[in-house]
């Protein structure tokens, strides 16, 4: 048995993602101004907020980003500082970041591009490379689950894809890598109704004692389907609220105006 | 030891003590030819940057080089590079060797220019023009060999090899192969070339080609230049196509140290196709040059061009593409594009497009892009784990995919691919 390069999944209740303090700046504006935020593992906590208020910017700090400079605080993952990590390495340590715009990558195919991404986490996970029809095998299970026709593999990364066919790609992403902490970035954004079911179920299949999701969107709708443990509010560059399922509901009734008069 | 003549008067003294030598030189027609020739090297010398077509290529390190001509070689043995086809003609410092070659079983003729001569009246220098092309006229005045490829009408004859090696000397050797490609009506044929020469060979490479598609035939013409770290290779192509006929020509240019790929085709008859596409991946401080003119001669022909540049450390690169289209070539489909890749901040490119249209019916576009790796694609693919150098890698593959993919033939493409991989994990192992 090869051995493990980390630590092996955390147990229920213990602290997977902590931000302390965090502040960052985009071309010298600063947008996060003092996040606080635990994810514990196996939940699935949901950030909501209107438009500027720093989610995104969240997201891409999380992930690695280069153009974003960290100016106060800190983020572990499962102990281990996330910021002193290069994109690659975090994703190897089990962090997905399902984009709210997928990169189309011309002449790239999706195939290659998938098997050269599961390889490299598995390799950095201490796990054996598959070779392409091992991964062809892992592939169509997973692309079955999913739904997805087995000729998104053949056409090049994302090129010409729907909106629909471009998330999908991301959860289908995100099933073979297997992450520990998914970051889901307005997935719901551009998604039909079936389309959304889709990515939920990819979402809550992955749902274990051992996984944790931090879902980000503006509307309450996805989380019909995702059911989170938490929902934060962020507005401002800093939480401002902090509630079960029912404060997104709440939300979409009283618009985010009420939250700002009572923050 | 004596002190040997440089530049084109070096190149002059030495044809005045071959004249007598070289192949041909009882036949007046050659001797004729050679004779112009020599007047038009003459009178022009090497091309300097002042000449228009030169203005980014600098000719220098080759006129400074001191070399001498092949004949004086000895014959070597060398290793030769991966077979493609089931034939293959095998030059070693320009020289046609038959106990290298393998052509048996080709549906076609093939045979050694320097042998064939004789029969060559009225069809070597046809379309080669040595007034204005100085490395042309240099060829035509002191080729020794060549190859002559003649597919009788209607025959798919295959896949032929055309592999010239370099050799290493002691003083380094200029060879200047003179090859006539003819395709008769509906004939097929691939060419895959392969150039090279070992790490230490120094050289000058200085082919011609005179290409003649007949009508509805298909030449598949895919160069792979690799040719020694320190080698030169100025090439020139001549391409005629007639009504119905395909040229498809890809340039894989990625070794020697200064380096110009010109391609001169002619769309003669209705209805006619090229396709000149081409890659140039260069480091360090390699020159290499792509320079294409093609002339739309008649009406209903459509062209297409796909050249990308992927440059490292000090490289140059260069694209010119001049599009002619003459006013009796209606209806004409025309398509040029080249881009450039630059991975290193000291890496330059050159880019000329020039159109000059005639006609007034005719639908022709082209478009040139210079740019970096794309900070969103690299930042998507470290996101899923692949690590930056690789995602890198990937990038510049996808970059290059497109021109390669435009090549029709499979053994060619398989071909091109290779050399590329190859490439880039040389590029990686330097690094």
């Amino acid at each position: 048995m090869p051995r493990r390069s980390e630590t092996a999944a955390p147990d229920k209740g213990m602290v997977m993602l902590k931000i302390e303090g965090l502040t960052a700046e985009v071309e010298g504006k600063q947008i996060l101004k003092g996040i606080d935020l635990e994810v514990p593992a196996g939940e699935i906590h949901a950030i909501m907020g209107p438009n500027g208020s720093g989610k995104s910017t969240l997201s891409y700090v999380l992930s690695g980003r280069e153009g974003y400079e960290i100016t106060g605080g800190a983020v572990t993952f499962n102990g281990v500082d996330l910021l002193a990590m290069e994109p690659e390495e975090r994703a190897a340590a089990g962090l997905f970041l399902a984009f709210q715009y997928p990169v189309e990558l011309p002449g790239v195919g999706n195939a290659l591009f998938l098997r050269t991404a599961l390889n490299a986490v598995r390799k950095a996970r201490g796990e054996p490379e598959l070779d392409a029809m091992q991964f062809l095998k892992v592939a169509r299970e997973r692309l079955k689950a999913l739904h997805i026709s087995e000729d998104m593999l053949k056409r090049g990364v994302n090129v010409g894809f729907s909106g629909g066919e471009k998330k999908r790609n991301e959860v289908l992403q995100m099933a073979l890598l297997a992450p520990k902490l998914a970051i889901l970035d307005e997935t719901d954004s551009g998604l039909d109704i079936d389309a959304l079911k889709i990515v939920s179920e990819g979402v809550n299949a992955l749902r274990a004692p051992g996984f944790s999701a931090l879902v980000i969107t503006h509307y309450q709708r996805l989380l019909d389907y995702i059911v989170p443990d938490k929902v934060h509010v962020l507005m401002g560059g800093r939480i401002v609220q902090t509630g079960g399922p029912e404060l997104a509901k709440q939300l979409e009734e009283s618009g985010y105006a009420s939250v700002q008069a009572a923050a | 030891m004596t002190a040997h003549p440089t530049g084109a008067a070096g190149f002059l003294h030495r044809f005045e003590g071959l004249r007598r030598r070289l192949p041909g030189a009882r036949l007046p027609y050659v001797e004729a030819l050679r004779a112009q020739a020599a007047e038009a090297f003459r009178s022009q010398g090497f091309p300097t940057r002042r000449v228009e077509a030169w203005k980014y290529t600098d000719l220098r390190p080759v006129a400074d080089a001191g070399f001498d001509e092949a004949l004086s070689a000895v014959d070597s043995t060398p290793d030769l590079p991966t077979a493609y086809g089931a034939a293959r003609a095998v030059f070693v410092d320009g020289r046609f060797r038959t106990d290298l070659s393998t052509l048996d079983g080709l549906a076609c003729r093939v045979e050694g220019l320097a042998a064939a001569l004789p029969g060559l009246d009225g069809r070597l220098g046809q379309l080669a023009r040595v007034e204005a092309q100085p490395m042309v006229a240099l060829n035509t005045m002191l080729f020794e060999d060549g190859l002559v490829v003649t597919v009788p009408a209607g025959v798919a004859a295959g896949v032929l090899d055309l592999v010239s090696l370099g050799t290493a000397s002691e003083r380094p050797e200029a060879f200047h192969p003179r090859h006539l490609i003819r395709l008769e009506p509906g004939a097929s044929l691939t060419i895959v070339e392969t150039a090279t020469g070992p790490d230490e060979a120094r050289y000058l490479h200085n082919p011609v080609y005179e290409i003649e598609v007949s009508e509805g035939a298909t030449l598949t013409h895919a160069r792979i230049q690799q040719e020694a770290a320190r080698a030169f290779q100025l090439s020139t192509v001549y391409a005629r196509v007639a009504a119905g006929g395909t040229y498809d020509n890809f340039t894989l240019n990625a070794g020697g140290r200064l380096v110009r790929n010109e391609i001169h085709t002619v769309l003669a008859g209705p209805k006619a196709a090229c396709h000149m596409n081409g890659a140039q991946l260069l480091r360090d401080g390699q020159h290499a040059d792509t320079t294409t003119v093609l002339d739309h001669a008649a009406p209903d022909c459509a062209s297409r061009q796909t050249y990308k540049t992927v440059l490292s450390g000090k490289s140059r690169g260069v694209f010119q593409g001049k599009i002619h289209v003459h006013q009796v070539a209606q209806r004409t489909d025309g398509y040029q594009m080249n881009q450039a890749l630059l991975l290193s901040p000291e890496a330059e490119i050159d880019s000329k497009p020039q159109l000059e249209i005639y006609a007034d019916d005719v639908k022709c576009s082209h478009g040139a892009t210079v740019g970096e790796i794309d900070a969103e694609q690299l930042f998507y693919l470290r996101a899923r784990g692949i690590p930056e150098e690789r995602a890198r890698a990937m990038l510049v593959e996808a970059f290059l995919r497109e021109a390669i993919e435009g090549v029709q033939d499979e053994t060619a493409r398989a071909a091109l691919d290779a050399a590329v991989t190859g490439w880039w994990s040389r590029q990686e192992a330097a690094a």
